[in-house]
C-alpha cells in the first residue's frame, strides 16, 4: 500500500488534503458551496476535450476551470449568484456531453474522472500538482484577512481597500486552482465533498478562525488519507469513502455542537 | 376586558432559552384606536407582535383579538423585507394575495375581489405603480403595497413592525398620515412599533411603552412622564422636551451598565 | 416543402424512439419549467441541482437491480427532498451545507453502485447513461408512468400555488396569514423531486438542472406577473427540448453515422433563450437591486 506507484498517490493526496481544507474553509465562510460543486464538475468537460484533441488532461481541466471562473463571475453580474452558477454548470456539461460523444471507448475514463481514481497519479503529474498547490496555498495565505473581512461585511472590506467583486474573482481563481489539482485524484463530483465536509464540521467545533482553519486541514487530510486507504483495501471507489467520511465528520460536528448547546 | 377592545393582552410572558424577553405585559387596544408600540432596540417589540400574531407561543398569558369580518382578524406588515427585483409579482398581485394568499388550490378571483383590490390600491395611493414589480419599487412604495395587502381583508387590527425604519423624513410623515386616515376610514385598530416616538406623538390615541420586559400603556401624556417611565425602567429616567421633541434620558447609569463598566479594566483605570 | 424537409427530415415523425422522446421530453420540460420558477424564486437552485445528482444514486441502484430507472430516480429524490424539508434548516448557510453534505453522500453512493454494476459484468456505459441521459433509448412503455409523474407534480404545484407565491415574497407574511408553511414546503419539495427525477431520466441527472433553472431564470428576467412567468418558462423549456431533439436527429445527417447528443442541443437552446430574455427584459433600476430606498 505504501510502495512503488502508490507513493506518488500519497504525496499528491497530502497536498490535495491541505489545499482542499484551506480552500474549503473559505468556501463555507463565503457560502460558496454551490460554486465549489460546479467548478470541478464544470471542469470535467475539459478532460474530455483534452482526450478529443489529444492534449494533456490537466491542461484541459485547467482551461475549463479558468472558463468557469470567467463564466460564473460574468453571469453573476446579470443574475443571482446561484442562478449564474447553475447556468454555467449547464453550459459546461452540455459541452462535456458533446465531447464525450466524439470519443468512443471513454466511459471508463469518465467514471474515473467523476468519482476519482487512486492510481491515477503518474510521476510526471507530481510537479504540476506541487506547483499549483503552492500557488493555491500562497494565494489563500495572502487573501486570508481580506476574505475573512469580506465574509463578515463587504462594506468593511471595501473600506479597507478590497472591493467585493475583485475578492470574489480572486477567490474563484483559488477555488479553480485547487479544483484543477484535486480533480484527477478524488474526481469531479467528490472534490466538493472534500472541501465542504471538513470545513463545515470544523466551524461547529471552534469559534476561532485560525484554529478552525487548522482543524479543517486536519479533517480534510484524515478524510482523504482514510478514503484512499479504504479504497485500496476494499477496491471500492474513492469517491464513496470521501462522501461518507465527509458526512461523518459533519454529523460528528453537529452532535458535539448540540451537546454543547444543551 | 372591555367589549370594545380590538386587542387585549394579559400577563404575557415569553422567554428564549431561559432569558425573559417579556415578563408581564398587559394592555388593551380599543376598536379603531391608533396606537404606537415604543421601545428601544431589543426591548421585545417584534417578539410581542409575533406573540399577538400567534407566530410564537408564550410561556403564559393570553392574547385576545376581536374577530373581524369574514374571519380576517389581523393584518400584518413585517419589518423591512428585501424583495428580489425579479420576483414576478406586481403591486396588484401582492394585494390580491392578501385576500387569499394562504389558501390552497388554483386561484379563482371574482369581479368583487378585483374591485376590492382596486379600491385598496387607490386607498393607499398605489395606483401609479400598481402594474410594476414590487421588487423594483422604493421602500416607501413597497410599504404602501404591503399596507394594502394587510388591509384588503378588512381586519379589525393592523400590526406593523417598524414601518418607519429606513424611511426618509417626508416618507415617514406620509406613511403616518396614511395609516391614521386608513385607521379612521376602515375603523381598524392600528398597533405600530417604532423606536422613535417623535413622528407619532401628534397623531396617536394611545402609546404602549415597552422597557425592562414590561409595558405601560395609556394616552401619550399620561405615559411619557418621568415618574411613570422611572417606575417601568426600575431606575430613574428623565423625560426631557427639547424643540418639541421628547427624549428619555437615564439620569444615572443603570445597575447593569455600572456593573459592566466596573468589570472593564480600561474604564476603571480612566475613571477613578 | 423542400425547406420544411430540410428542417424536419423525412422519417422524423414516423420514428418510434423519436415519438417517445418528444412525449417524455415535453412532459419533463413542462414540469421542470413550472417547478423551476418557484425553485429560482425561493432561492433553492442548489437544492434542485443537488436533488438531481443525489437521485442518480437511485438510477444506478435501479440499473444494478434491473428495476424501472424512473422509479429508482424518483424514490431516492423523494427521500432526499423529504429529508431536506424535515431537517427544516432556516439559516440559509446551514441549509447550503446540509444540502452539500447530502449531495456528497448521494454521489458517493452513486459511485459505489455504478462500480458494483460494472463488476457484475454489465457495460460501463451505465455511468454515462445515468448521468448524462439518453433520450432516444427511453422505452415507449415508460410513457404512461412519465406522464403520470408529470401530472402529479403539476397538481401539487397548483394546490400550493398561492401560499408559494406569498412565501416567496416573505415567509413571515405567509405564516402570519395562516398559511401552513411547513406542509407547503414539503409539497413543494416533493414536486421538485418529481420534476427532477423526470428530467434526470430524459436529459440525465447532471443536466436536469438546465431544464429546471434555465427556462425559469429566463422567464423571470422579463415576466412581471406569475402567470406569464410560468407560461414563458414552459414555452422556452418545451421549445428547447423539441428543438434539441430535432437538431440531434438532424445531426445524424451532418456527421454521417454519428449523432450529436440531444442534451447538448437542449442546453444550448435554453442558454440562447436565457440570453435573449436578458436582452428583452428591461433592466431593473440599479438602485432597486442594491437598496430600495
Amino acid at each position: 500500500m505504501f510502495t512503488g506507484f502508490m507513493s506518488n498517490t500519497w504525496i499528491v493526496a497530502t497536498l490535495v488534503g491541505v489545499v482542499a481544507g484551506m480552500v474549503g474553509f473559505f468556501v463555507v465562510l463565503r457560502r460558496a458551496a454551490f460554486a465549489a460543486h460546479v467548478l470541478p464538475l464544470g471542469a470535467f468537460p475539459g478532460a474530455a476535450a483534452a482526450s478529443v484533441l489529444g492534449v494533456s488532461e490537466l491542461a484541459g481541466i485547467g482551461v475549463f476551470c479558468g472558463l468557469g471562473v470567467l463564466g460564473i463571475s460574468q453571469l453573476q453580474r446579470w443574475d443571482r449568484r446561484e442562478v449564474a452558477t447553475a447556468l454555467w454548470l449547464a453550459v459546461a456539461l452540455a459541452l462535456g456531453t458533446l465531447f464525450l460523444s466524439m470519443t468512443s471507448e471513454y466511459s471508463q475514463g469518465v467514471y474515473a474522472l467523476l468519482f476519482g481514481e487512486v492510481l491515477g497519479v503518474s510521476s510526471h503529474a507530481l510537479a504540476p500538482v506541487a506547483v499549483s498547490s503552492a500557488v493555491a496555498i500562497g494565494m489563500t495565505a495572502l487573501l486570508f484577512r481580506p476574505l475573512l473581512l469580506d465574509s463578515l461585511s463587504p462594506e468593511l472590506a471595501e473600506a479597507a481597500g478590497a472591493p467585493s467583486r475583485r475578492l470574489e474573482l480572486a477567490f474563484l481563481t483559488v477555488l479553480a486552482l485547487a479544483t484543477a489539482m484535486t480533480l484527477p485524484v478524488v474526481g469531479a463530483l467528490m472534490v466538493f465533498s472534500l472541501m465542504v465536509g471538513p470545513a463545515s464540521a470544523a466551524r461547529l467545533l471552534t469559534d476561532r478562525p485560525r484554529v478552525a482553519l487548522a482543524l479543517t486541514i486536519g479533517l480534510a487530510l484524515a478524510t482523504v488519507w482514510g478514503s484512499i486507504a479504504l479504497s485500496y483495501l476494499t477496491d471500492w471507489p474513492v469517491g464513496f469513502f470521501i462522501g461518507a467520511l465527509a458526512a461523518l465528520s459533519y454529523a460528528g460536528g453537529r452532535m458535539r455542537a448540540a451537546r454543547q448547546a444543551r | 376586558m372591555t367589549d370594545t377592545a380590538a386587542l387585549s393582552v394579559h400577563g404575557l410572558r415569553v422567554s428564549f432559552s431561559g432569558r425573559p424577553v417579556l415578563k408581564d405585559v398587559q394592555f388593551e387596544v380599543a376598536a379603531g384606536e391608533f396606537c404606537a408600540l415604543i421601545g428601544a432596540n431589543g426591548s421585545g417589540k417584534t417578539t410581542l407582535l409575533k406573540a399577538i400574531l400567534g407566530l410564537l407561543r408564550p410561556q403564559s398569558g393570553e392574547v385576545r383579538i376581536e374577530p373581524g369580518a369574514a374571519g380576517a382578524r389581523i393584518g400584518y406588515v413585517p419589518q423591512k423585507i428585501s424583495i428580489d427585483p425579479y420576483l414576478p409579482l406586481r403591486s396588484r398581485d401582492v394585494v390580491a394575495l392578501g385576500l387569499d394568499g394562504a389558501r390552497w388550490g388554483w386561484p379563482r378571483r371574482s369581479r368583487a375581489d378585483d374591485a376590492r383590490v382596486q379600491e385598496m390600491l387607490e386607498a393607499v395611493g398605489a395606483i401609479e405603480f400598481a402594474e410594476r414589480r414590487v421588487g423594483q419599487l422604493s421602500g416607501g412604495q413597497q410599504q404602501r403595497v404591503l399596507i394594502a395587502h394587510a388591509l384588503v381583508r378588512r381586519p379589525r387590527l393592523l400590526l406593523l413592525d417598524e414601518p418607519l425604519a429606513n424611511l426618509d423624513v417626508r416618507s415617514t410623515a406620509e406613511i403616518v398620515a396614511l395609516l391614521r386616515r386608513l385607521s379612521a376610514q376602515y375603523r381598524t385598530a392600528v398597533l405600530l412599533s417604532a423606536h422613535d416616538m417623535n413622528p407619532l406623538l401628534a397623531v396617536i390615541d394611545r402609546i404602549v411603552y415597552l422597557a425592562s420586559c414590561c409595558a405601560v400603556s395609556g394616552k401619550a401624556d399620561e405615559v411619557i412622564r418621568t415618574e411613570v417611565l422611572s417606575r417601568l425602567y426600575g431606575y430613574h429616567v428623565d423625560v426631557v422636551r427639547v424643540h418639541g421633541r421628547v427624549v428619555v434620558i437615564a439620569a444615572h447609569e443603570p445597575e447593569e451598565i455600572r456593573a459592566a463598566l466596573a468589570r472593564d479594566p480600561v474604564h476603571t483605570a480612566q475613571v477613578p | 416543402m423542400h425547406l420544411l424537409e430540410l428542417i424536419v427530415p423525412p422519417g422524423f415523425l414516423a420514428n418510434g424512439p423519436v415519438h417517445t422522446a418528444l412525449i417524455v421530453g415535453a412532459g419533463a420540460a413542462v414540469v421542470s419549467a413550472i417547478v423551476g420558477v418557484f425553485t429560482v424564486m425561493r432561492g433553492q437552485s442548489f437544492a434542485g441541482h443537488a436533488l438531481a445528482d443525489v437521485s442518480s444514486a437511485g438510477g444506478s441502484a435501479a440499473f444494478l437491480l434491473g428495476l424501472n430507472p424512473l422509479l429508482g430516480f424518483l424514490g431516492v429524490a423523494a427521500l432526499a427532498a423529504g429529508g431536506m424539508e424535515w431537517a427544516d434548516v432556516r439559516d440559509a448557510r446551514e441549509r447550503d451545507l446540509v444540502t452539500g453534505v447530502m449531495l456528497g453522500v448521494g454521489l458517493g453512493l452513486t459511485a459505489l453502485l455504478l462500480y458494483l454494476g460494472t463488476i457484475r459484468g454489465s457495460t460501463s456505459g451505465a455511468a454515462i447513461a445515468i448521468l448524462f441521459g439518453s433520450m432516444f433509448t427511453i422505452p415507449a412503455s415508460l410513457i404512461p408512468l412519465a406522464l403520470t409523474v408529470a401530472g402529479v407534480a403539476l397538481v401539487a404545484i397548483a394546490a400550493i400555488y398561492r401560499p408559494l407565491l406569498l412565501s416567496s415574497l416573505s415567509a413571515d407574511l405567509a405564516q402570519a396569514q395562516g398559511a401552513r408553511v411547513r406542509r407547503m414546503g414539503l409539497v413543494h419539495a416533493l414536486a421538485l423531486a418529481l420534476a427532477v427525477s423526470l428530467a434526470a431520466m430524459t436529459v440525465g441527472a447532471i443536466l436536469s438542472t438546465a431544464l429546471l433553472i434555465g427556462p425559469a431564470a429566463a422567464a423571470l428576467r422579463f415576466a412581471d406577473r406569475p402567470g406569464r412567468a410560468l407560461g414563458w418558462a414552459v414555452a422556452i423549456g418545451w421549445a428547447a427540448t423539441w428543438g434539441g431533439i430535432l437538431l440531434a436527429y438532424d445531426s445524424f445527417y451532418w456527421t454521417p453515422g454519428h449523432g450529436w447528443p440531444v442534451s447538448f442541443f437542449i442546453v444550448v437552446l435554453i442558454f440562447i433563450g436565457y440570453l435573449l430574455a436578458g436582452l428583452a427584459g428591461r433592466r431593473p433600476a440599479r438602485q432597486g437591486l442594491e437598496r430600495p430606498a
